[in-house]
């Protein structure tokens, strides 16, 4: 089974948010990092391109043939895809058990685990 | 049956309409040659050659004809097979967590229990074709999410028997109230559980727990009316339901069970005695506050301080209960209010109860306390 790990920041820190990310512990900074840098090197795992923040965002939608742009998320901004990976494994357990490992799990958002169609 | 094939196959869906097939081919087959000797094997080997013919129908359209007609099983090759038990394995994939509660339940009734769609609907009063669905629903997410057909891992076991245990309280509590074929389905897959992990000290608690409560059904209404437990016609009391319960509640004691289903059963245990130890009831219950942290405990450890100590003290722990919309709440602080003789207070409490209750039965209940009030 292929799946796309979608990681919801929420209220999680990052360093996209320098005033919230300053208030971590530098051990606290490196252990995120690391725990990253194990989930990227874990077998099955393919690690996403790396997103700016929501605030970045702009979402487009088109009415009656006109192009609507508006600044911000699809979603609320703390809804917002913060980033994603991919995860070959054998079942979804393997796949929520890999998710439980993603800072973001424990930190004040989400992981939305979607299986992938396969042809 | 179904749970062997549906282990061999890792499909429901296929699984489940080989099966129909099975059993319309034996319908058709077996008053004309004689039952096999086993037909048990004869039924799973027949489904599973259909859904394999299936599986090969539906890739490649030329061999269709050919495949159709596979042959059905040799009787002599069936004496050597058999077939192992994978209903536990079945039933952790019904209650998996990646499945909504609804859906654990509807699944675990109709893949374990084999209740029809419709019997299971109308035990839920829900339309059947919403049943329909939610079993379809389910049964889709579990091929497409790759919920896995097996006993979990020793790490995850925990929580994931907790699940399974869970769905089949509330099974048994839906059958509790008024559907009795829902409490009998509750009983006997909380019996296969503890056979089939005969290790585990919850799943023997919770068979203790549903046993002893079943064998007061017969005791618990009067001419459709609802009758407490201090009022009970001990007659009525299913003596070897209880004898079965105690020992199950033995088996997981001596496992070193201490967990929330025990701890429940050896309180309905001590119900179920000629005289009621309350102090070891009030010490039980303050066990379990401290496993659940739940405010419907704090209350029940409230009413057993109440008959241990005196309804002064009992009604002082009930004040402190945050359940204000529960109408178990103001019930007892009426009865105990009674016991003080704060008749108006006791009213008052009672009609709040009364503004609270759904069930018809527990209303008339009240409606008696009320009235009794003078």
């Amino acid at each position: 089974m292929k799946y796309m790990l979608l990681i919801h920041q929420g209220t999680t820190p990052t360093p996209n948010d320098p005033e919230a990310w300053g208030r971590l512990s530098g051990e606290e900074q490196k252990g995120i990092f690391q725990a990253y840098q194990a989930l990227n090197e874990t077998a099955g795992v393919t690690s996403g391109m790396q997103m700016e923040g929501p605030e970045a965002a702009t979402t487009v939608q088109v009415k009656d043939g006109k192009t609507l742009t508006t600044d911000g998320p699809f979603v609320e901004m703390k809804e917002a895809l913060g980033g994603y990976l991919f995860f070959e494994a054998d079942d979804l357990d393997a796949a929520i058990e890999l998710a439980s490992r993603i800072p973001a799990a424990s930190m004040g958002g989400a992981i939305e685990v979607r299986p992938l169609v396969e042809w | 049956m179904l749970a062997a094939l549906i282990g061999f196959l890792g499909d429901f869906e296929l699984a489940e309409e080989a099966t129909q097939e099975a059993f319309a081919i034996a319908a058709a087959r077996w008053p004309r040659d004689g039952t096999p000797e086993h037909p048990r094997a004869w039924l799973i080997t027949t489904a599973r050659n259909r859904a394999i013919n299936r599986i090969r129908r539906d890739r490649t359209l030329a061999e269709k004809t050919r495949l159709l007609d596979a042959p059905e099983p040799n009787e002599d090759e069936l004496e050597e097979m058999t077939f192992s038990d994978e209903r536990l394995e079945l039933i952790f994939t019904c209650c998996h967590p990646a499945l909504s509660t609804e859906a654990q339940v509807a699944l675990t009734l109709r893949t374990l229990g084999g209740l029809g769609t419709e019997e299971i609907a109308r035990a839920f009063l829900v339309p059947a074709p919403t049943m329909a669905q939610r079993l379809v629903r389910a049964k889709r997410k579990i091929k497409a999410a790759g919920i896995p057909f097996r006993v979990p891992a020793d790490h995850l076991l925990p929580d994931r028997l907790a699940a399974v245990l869970a769905v089949l309280y509330l099974i048994f509590n839906e059958g509790w109230s008024a559907r009795n074929s829902l409490a009998e389905e509750a009983l006997r897959l909380g019996r296969a559980i503890a056979e089939l992990m005969p290790d585990e000290p919850e799943a023997h608690g919770l068979l203790a727990l549903m046993l002893l409560h079943d064998s007061r059904r017969a005791a618990r209404s009067r001419d459709g009316e609802l009758v407490l437990l201090a009022d009970q016609d001990r007659k009525l009391w299913n003596v070897a339901q209880i004898a079965d319960g105690r020992a199950a509640l033995e088996r997981a004691l001596a496992l070193r069970g201490r967990g929330p289903y025990v701890v429940q059963a050896a309180i309905a245990s001590l119900h179920a005695e000629d005289s009621c130890d309350w102090p070891q009831i009030v010490a039980l219950y303050s066990e379990l506050l401290s496993l659940t942290g739940s405010p419907v405990v704090e209350l029940n450890r409230a009413i057993a301080v109440a008959e241990a100590s005196g309804a002064a003290a009992g009604l002082e722990l009930v004040d402190r209960v945050e359940l204000d919309s529960f109408h178990y709440l103001h019930s007892t602080r009426a009865e105990l209010l009674r016991r003080l003789d704060r008749t108006q207070e006791a009213r008052q409490a009672l009609e709040r109860a009364l503004e609270l209750v759904h069930d018809d039965a527990e209303r008339r209940l009240l409606q008696r306390r009320l009235a009794g009030l003078g």
